[in-house]
C-alpha cells in the first residue's frame, strides 16, 4: 500500500526519495500521511518506547449498524492498519529526557474518537503524573466515532479533564497537529495544550471544508483550515517540519527544567 | 417470501433485500436440479428482513422524539430563564472581539441567591431565529460563556445552563476565530469551577456545540430532548451515504433522554407535561424551577473539592472497551 502520489501538487515521487524524505514531497513540501509506528520511530529514541494498553480495544456497545456493523468496521481497521486502535500510547525517550508519547493513527477508522483512544489518553496522562513526564501527544483525526454515539462525545470531556490534571501539576503538554485533525478531537484535548506545534499543511478545524461551505453557500479559501492560516489566526504557535519534529519537541522540553522527565 | 412485505423495511435496505431474495429464488432452482441445501439461507434472510422491519418501526419512533426536541413551541432558555429567576440581569460580549446573540447569559436571583445563567436560545419565528442564529454559537459565544463563569466562580455564584443548539456554527469566520479551540476552552474551564454546576438539556443537545456548556455535576435531560455526537442528518449522509438513513441514523445513535439514562451519561430525566412541554409551558417550567432549587440545595453541601472531583471522575470513567481484546475472533 504504498501511495508516492502527492496529494497535494500530484507529482510522481520515486518511493526511496519519498521514504528517505520522511513521506514529505520533495517539490511542494506536502507531509503525506505516515502510520503511527512509523511516526513513533522517527521521534523517539531507538529502542526507547514502551507501550501501555497495547491490547484495549473496542466493544459494541450500541449494537451499532449502518451499512456494516460496528464490529465489522472495526476489523477492516484492524487488517488496514495492524492496529488495535486509532491510537498508540506508552513511555518513551527523546534525546534522553522520559516523554508520555500518544500517536494517532489516522488509518485505524479515520483515527476516529471512540472509547478506547479516551481511555489510553488517561492512562497516558496518569502515566505522566506518575513518572514526572511531559505529555506529547500527536493527533490525526476525524473527530468523534459515531458507532459509539453519545458516549464518542463524551471522551471528548474525558479527555480533556485527564490532560488537564496533567497541566494542574505543571506537567508540559505538547500537541502536535497533522493531517488531519477535526471534530470531536480538534475541539478537545488537542487544542488546551501549553504549546501547540503543527505539520505543514495539516488541516486542523473543528468543522471541515465541505460543511463550512455548505453553509456559508460560497466558495471558502483555498488554504481553509490548513495549518499556514491558522497560525496567521494565531490558533497554533508554530509549523514545524518533520524532519525537525523531534530536535524541537527535544528543545522544548528542556526548556521546562531539569527534573521534568530526567 | 411475500414481496407486499417489503413495504415494512426502509427504503435504504430495499435494493439488498431484493438481491439477496433473488439469490435465494436462484439457489431454489438448483435444489431442485442438484440437491444443494438452501434452507440456512432463507433463514438468514427472514432473519435481516425481521432486523430491518423493526429499525423501520423504532426508528420512527424515535424520528418523533427528534421533531419534539425541534419543536419550536417549547419553552426555551429566555423563557425558563424570565419563568425561574428573578431580577434577571443580561451579561453581553466575550470583551475580545464580539456578542454572540446565540447565548443568553447573566445573573439572576433563586431562593435568595444569586446564580450564574448560562444558555443556547434559538428563537421561535424565523425572526427571532435569525437574532439569535439559530441557536448556533460562534467562539464569541464560548467566550462570553467563559467570561460569566470565572464571574461567578469568583464569587462563588453556583452556575446553571440552559442547553439548546443543533451544534457550533459552521463558518468561515467562526473557524478563523478559533471555534476549536474555544469549545476545548470551555470544557476545560468547566472542569476548573469550584461552584456548583447544573446542566439541563432543554431541547436539542447538538454535539460539541451543546458540550461546551454540559459539564454540570447534574446533568438533567428533559424526556423529549436529545443529545448527540452528531445531528441525524449528518450521520446518515456520513454512513448510510444517503440522507433517507436519517431516521435510522437518530435510532442506531441512541440519542433519546431513555437511552442517554441507560448509558449513564446523564443524572435525571425530567418528565414533561403529556404530549410534550410545548403543551403547558408554564407548568414545565414551574417543574425545572423545583429541579434547579432541589440540585442547588443538593450541591450546596459539597465542598470545592468535592465538587471539581466528581465532575471529572464522572466524565473520565465514561466509556466501554475491553482491556484484552481477542484478535482470533
Amino acid at each position: 500500500m504504498e501511495k508516492n502520489k502527492c496529494r497535494s501538487c500530484n507529482k510522481n515521487i520515486k518511493l526511496e526519495i519519498f521514504l528517505e524524505n520522511l513521506r514529505v514531497c520533495p517539490y511542494c513540501n506536502n507531509h503525506g500521511y505516515i502510520n503511527g509506528r512509523d511516526r513513533i520511530d522517527i521521534i523517539v529514541d531507538e529502542g526507547s518506547f514502551v507501550e501501555l494498553d497495547r491490547d484495549m480495544g473496542s466493544v459494541d456497545f450500541l449494537k451499532f449498524y449502518d451499512l456494516k456493523t460496528y464490529p465489522d468496521r472495526l476489523k477492516e481497521a484492524r487488517n488496514k492498519s495492524g492496529l488495535n486502535e486509532a491510537i498508540i500510547t506508552g513511555e518513551a525517550e527523546i534525546e534522553g529526557k522520559g516523554v508520555a508519547l500518544g500517536v494517532m493513527d489516522f488509518s485505524f477508522m479515520g483515527g476516529s474518537m471512540g472509547s478506547v483512544v479516551g481511555e489510553k489518553i488517561k492512562n497516558l496522562c496518569d502515566l505522566s503524573i506518575e513518572k514526572n513526564f511531559p505529555l506529547i501527544i500527536f493527533s490525526a483525526s476525524g473527530g468523534a466515532r459515531m458507532q459509539e454515539g453519545i458516549i464518542s462525545l463524551m471522551q471528548m470531556a474525558k479527555t480533556v479533564s485527564s490532560v488537564s490534571r496533567v497541566m494542574e501539576r505543571n506537567n508540559l503538554y505538547i500537541s502536535v497537529i497533522t493531517h488531519p485533525t477535526t471534530g470531536g478531537v480538534s475541539a478537545s484535548f488537542s487544542t488546551v495544550a501549553d504549546i501547540i506545534i503543527a505539520e505543514p499543511q495539516a488541516l486542523f478545524c473543528f468543522a471541515g471544508p465541505r460543511v463550512v461551505k455548505q453553509t456559508m453557500k460560497k466558495k471558502i479559501p483555498k488554504d481553509f483550515g490548513l495549518s499556514e492560516r491558522n497560525l496567521l489566526n494565531g490558533q497554533v504557535d508554530m509549523i514545524v517540519n518533520r524532519k525537525q519534529l523531534k530536535e524541537n519537541l527535544s528543545k522544548i522540553i528542556r526548556f521546562f527544567g531539569d527534573n521534568h522527565g530526567s | 417470501m411475500d414481496l407486499k412485505k417489503l413495504v415494512k423495511i426502509p427504503k435504504i435496505y430495499l435494493k439488498e433485500m431484493i438481491n439477496s431474495l433473488s439469490k435465494v429464488d436462484k439457489l431454489k432452482k438448483l435444489h431442485f436440479s442438484s440437491g444443494i441445501h438452501f434452507s440456512d439461507t432463507v433463514d438468514a434472510l427472514n432473519k435481516k428482513f425481521e432486523s430491518y422491519s423493526k429499525a423501520n418501526r423504532e426508528s420512527s419512533s424515535v424520528w418523533k422524539k427528534v421533531q419534539l426536541s425541534r419543536n419550536e413551541g417549547r419553552p426555551q432558555c429566555r423563557d425558563y430563564i424570565e419563568g425561574i429567576f428573578s431580577d434577571f440581569i443580561e451579561l453581553s460580549g466575550d470583551r475580545l472581539t464580539g456578542e454572540d446573540r446565540s447565548v443568553i447569559s447573566g445573573l439572576g436571583r433563586l431562593g435568595g441567591k444569586t446564580v450564574a445563567v448560562i444558555g443556547h436560545n434559538k428563537g421561535k419565528n424565523t425572526k427571532e431565529r435569525i437574532y439569535y442564529n439559530f441557536g448556533m454559537s460562534i467562539p464569541q459565544g464560548y467566550r462570553k460563556s467563559q467570561r460569566v463563569m470565572k464571574l461567578a466562580d469568583k464569587f462563588g455564584f453556583p452556575i446553571v445552563t440552559f442547553i439548546d443548539t443543533p451544534g457550533a456554527y459552521a463558518g468561515l469566520e467562526a473557524e478563523d476565530d478559533g471555534q476549536s479551540a474555544a469549545i476545548a476552552k470551555s470544557i476545560q474551564l468547566m472542569f476548573e469551577l469550584k461552584v456548583p454546576v447544573i446542566a439541563v438539556l432543554i431541547g436539542e443537545g447538538g454535539s460539541g456545540g451543546a458540550l461546551a456548556l454540559a459539564i454540570g455535576n447534574e446533568i438533567a435531560v428533559m424526556e423529549n430532548s436529545t443529545y448527540s455526537v452528531i445531528s441525524p442528518e449528518a450521520c446518515s449522509a456520513i454512513l448510510w451515504k444517503d440522507i433517507t438513513g436519517v431516521k435510522l441514523a437518530a435510532r442506531a445513535l441512541k440519542i433519546t433522554s431513555m437511552d442517554l439514562a441507560r448509558l449513564k451519561v446523564i443524572d435525571r430525566v425530567i418528565k414533561e407535561p403529556i404530549g410534550g412541554s410545548q403543551n403547558d409551558a408554564r407548568r414545565m417550567i414551574k417543574i425545572i424551577k423545583r429541579y434547579i432549587s432541589d440540585a442547588l440545595g443538593r450541591l450546596g453541601k459539597c465542598s470545592i473539592e468535592e465538587l471539581k472531583l466528581q465532575r471529572a471522575e464522572k466524565f473520565e470513567n465514561m466509556g466501554f472497551f475491553t482491556r484484552k481484546l481477542d484478535n482470533k475472533e
